[in-house]
């Protein structure tokens, strides 16, 4: 049985659902939410490697390695935001956070 | 048949802990699930030849990334009974809009095919793996054509790094710290004073 690029692009597509799905489920909690951010990411690097591996294209493995970058970097700046949030108003509900509105 | 069977394994763990992440009750587990996902993912990449993402996945996401989860999670003294109430509310809604996505994914991808002249189209072409291995293959092309993209996510990651030191930095009261400033202007004057102490009294 031979394993071709759909089957890899299944499996994304199906993480990359459940990963939107989380964010409408989990909509009161920012933690879950960063977490389903940090799937879909995956999803689209599983993505990349497969076009770069059944095509011989290296190119898709550093662009793989540049989203690592930025999934990191985000969820560092996320979540130092959910700490100086949590500091400041004692919780983390997404509900409670409307004061920077207007 | 061999591959074939690694790959279903890991996919199927793959998704099922993706799945898991979503709905565990518990961020705590929700964390390790992913950290079983990402290791599942990094499995995927070696099935498919590129050994070096899937070890900086580990690396990176296993062990910084979902590390740092695990410690802000862990942190805050959070109410997680409470935030869980009312999910089931969004269900529905998250189902219908996951379908309508997947199938539009389903209906892109079952129309797709590679175009005849894709191949030459082919910027940095792999190098046959018994010649150059994969790490090797991507330092060569990273740190030449690619070194700008290098380059941005360095600067990404420092924007990242200040970002998150200045907006969790504070200022505490009663910290005793050391100013060397205040220590070198310091003089025999400041230090001491003589005091004229009468006979039978004290001070």
């Amino acid at each position: 049985m031979e394993i071709g690029i759909e089957h890899y692009l299944t499996v994304a597509a199906m993480l990359f659902t459940l990963g939107v799905f989380g964010i409408f489920l989990n909509r009161k909690n920012v933690i879950t939410i960063l977490l389903s951010i940090e799937l879909i990411l995956l999803s689209v690097n599983i993505n990349l490697v497969a076009f770069s591996s059944y095509m011989g294209d290296l190119v898709g493995q550093v662009f793989t390695m540049l989203i690592l970058t930025v999934a990191a970097a985000e969820a560092s700046i996320g979540l130092a935001i959910l700490v100086v949030y949590f500091r400041n108003r004692g919780s983390i509900a997404v509900e409670d956070i409307h004061l920077m509105k207007g | 048949m061999v591959t074939a069977i690694t790959f279903y394994i890991l996919a199927a763990v793959l998704v099922t802990s993706g799945i898991m992440v979503v709905f565990s009750k518990n961020p705590v587990h929700s964390v390790l699930f992913l950290i079983l996902a990402f290791f599942n993912a990094a499995g995927l990449f070696v099935l498919l030849g590129a050994e070096f993402v899937a070890m900086i996945l580990v690396i990176v996401y296993v062990g910084a990334v979902a590390v740092m989860f695990l410690f802000v999670v862990m942190m805050l003294d959070i109410n997680f009974a409470e935030l869980r109430k009312g999910v089931m509310e969004y269900l529905w809604v998250g189902l219908l809009i996951g379908f309508i996505l997947l199938l539009e994914m389903v209906f892109i991808v079952g129309g797709w095919n590679m175009t005849d002249g894709i191949a030459t189209t082919i910027t940095a072409a792999t190098p046959p793996v018994n010649e150059v291995t994969n790490t090797d293959a991507i330092g060569r092309i990273l740190y030449t054509d690619n070194i700008f993209l290098f380059q941005l996510a360095g600067l990404i990651l420092l924007v990242a790094m200040i970002g998150a030191i200045v907006l969790t930095h504070r200022k505490r009261d009663g910290v005793k710290k050391q100013n060397i400033g205040d220590q070198v202007r310091r003089r025999r004057n400041d230090a001491y004073e003589a005091v004229d102490v009468k006979p039978g009294s004290g001070i």
